[in-house]
């Protein structure tokens, strides 16, 4: 029992991560169109940045791990926003060439972060209570996994009554319906577009401080090897759809902590095995919309 | 060109000119060197034969589809301007098939519709009492009907010098073709209406002038009375009488 609960709360924990990655990933596509091979980028970026903040304050501190997180959203962010004003907002509709640009800006990025901060990992510290454990129903659970399950459901809250109470979520719920429409009623859709790149920045910068604490380092391919998941969370909850990425994250997640555990490390396997059983019986995946 | 004679009404600062605009979709030319110009007040119809190029020339106007020359509103050319800068200049849109965002609810669909902060609502109210009933209703769930309702209050939610309006009775029962039928006489009694109609009795209620498209150019333009009071030029434009 207590490995049971163990393992779906470690990958409650990794699903959290995933959705995350996931959330921006699934906004930028179903608003704009633009698969986004740079995100993981922002997960780095916005690691390093929280990293680098947390090394000159002391990183043991409730106050510092706080101040890490925001400064990673805010970086994450700003990446994002830029990203979208200077290259993306040139190739709307012209799928081969975002392709090319993201995939070319991740591996550029990467590259810069080895030149900034070396390619080896570089082991983070977090308050005591964050490598600590907390026991239930028998599992020594690690505590960094509240940590953030409770940061992803606050993204995911926050998401939602941004898309709910506010004008921008409004236009931003349209427009992933139906982009020209919004247009066509007199709304410059671009800044949207802007920020929805700085919402899944934010979420990504986020995802990247606390997944150097999930896993104890930061390093250039931190966000690289969490972006491939992420895709595979946003294609199984359906292209565009945020609650069905927020359900894939956690049920990837978990499927992989079982896999892994019980049938001899087979967890990424079994994911790509979910992929393939989902994009043939539902290929709009769970809460996807048919085109 | 077929021209009209006498029952063509005088056109005096026209509030939207067309010249020679032509528009493709993905490179397969859909309008060819179009102009007309639309009358200052009560609706001009732009009818055709189906697939002439009614819907892509409203499109072209605002900036929907890769056009080329020129469209003035009020006089100021706005063929170089992006869609939303077009639409914000007082041009309202009707699509054909509605296009309402089905998982809003009818008052988003609305409140996103508003340009500016003193919308008129209580126009909407008059002609549509239906929408203020199923204000939260999500638009998806709503007949045909409403929904055209649901377009066409988008559009005159706000204060428009120019209404785009494309194909609104299409698929409507007859008893609801008369409602958005008269929705439309109304909202033209303040503003011009540009209106693309299959339906012929449609456009003898409303149109003063009536400007016909075959194979993408301009075929007639003139009365409307001196169109579609004439059986013979009627079936012959249009196919029908």
């Amino acid at each position: 029992m207590s490995t049971i609960v163990l393992l779906l709360i470690t990958g409650l924990g990794l699903g959290a991560l995933y959705f995350l990655v996931a959330s921006g990933l699934s906004l930028i596509y179903g608003l704009m169109g633009v698969l986004n091979f740079a995100h993981g980028s922002f997960l780095t970026l916005g690691a390093f940045a929280g990293w680098e903040l947390a090394r000159r304050m002391g990183g043991e501190s409730w106050g510092t791990l706080i101040a890490s997180l925001l400064l990673g959203m805010v970086v994450g962010a700003l990446a994002a926003a830029a990203t979208e004003f200077f290259l993306i907002r040139r190739l709307y509709n012209r799928h081969i060439e975002q392709v090319l640009v993201t995939v070319g800006l991740a591996l550029a990025t990467v590259a810069l972060f080895d030149g900034i901060w070396g390619t080896d990992a570089i082991y983070v510290t977090a308050p005591s209570w964050l490598s600590q454990t907390t026991e239930i129903l028998g599992a020594r659970v690690p505590n960094d996994r509240f940590l953030l399950i409770g940061a992803a459901v606050l993204v995911l809250i926050g998401i939602v009554a941004f898309l709910r109470y506010t004008r921008f979520g409004l236009v931003i719920r349209a427009g992933v319906e139906n982009r020209s429409m919004v247009t066509a009623l007199g709304i410059d859709v671009r800044k949207a577009f802007t920020v929805v790149f700085a919402i899944g920045g934010a979420a990504a910068g986020l995802g990247g401080v606390l997944a150097s604490h999930y896993f104890g380092y930061v390093s250039p391919q931190l966000g690289g090897s969490l972006l491939i998941f992420a895709f595979i969370v946003t294609v199984i909850g359906g292209l565009g759809s945020l609650s069905g990425a927020a359900i894939a994250s956690v049920a990837v997640a978990i499927l992989q902590q079982f896999a892994n555990y019980f049938w001899g490390g087979t967890g990424d396997l079994m994911v790509v095995l979910l992929l393939a059983v989902v994009l043939l019986v539902r290929p709009t995946g769970i809460m996807g919309k048919k085109a | 060109m077929t021209e009209s004679t006498g029952a063509t009404p005088t056109v005096t600062d026209s509030i939207l000119t067309v010249s020679d605009l032509s528009a493709s979709i993905d490179g397969q030319q859909v309008v060819e060197s179009v102009s007309f110009e639309m009358l200052p007040v009560g609706v001009t119809a732009l009818l055709g034969r189906n697939g002439v190029g009614k819907t892509s020339t409203l499109r072209a106007i605002l900036g929907l589809i890769e056009r080329s020359g020129e469209v003035t509103i009020a006089g100021e050319r706005v063929d170089r301007e992006p869609t939303h800068r077009i639409v914000q200049r007082g041009v309202g849109y009707v699509p054909e098939d509605r296009e309402v965002f089905a998982s809003l609810t009818v008052a988003e669909n609305l409140r996103l519709a508003e340009r500016n902060s003193s919308p008129n609502r209580r126009l909407i109210e008059e002609l549509f009492p239906d929408l203020t009933e199923r204000a939260s209703q999500l638009a998806g769930t709503l007949s045909g009907g409403q929904q055209q309702m649901v377009s066409l209050a988008r559009a005159l939610v706000n204060e428009n010098r120019v209404l785009l309006v494309d194909e609104p009775t299409k698929g409507l029962a007859p008893l609801i073709v008369m409602d958005v039928a008269r929705a439309l006489e109304r909202a033209a009694e303040t503003v011009p209406v540009l209106l693309v109609e299959q339906n012929l009795q449609v456009v003898r209620m409303l149109a003063q002038k009536v400007i016909v498209l075959e194979g993408g150019r301009v075929v007639y333009d003139g009365g409307a009375e001196e169109l579609l009071g004439n059986e013979a030029l009627t079936k012959e434009l249009l196919g029908v009488a």
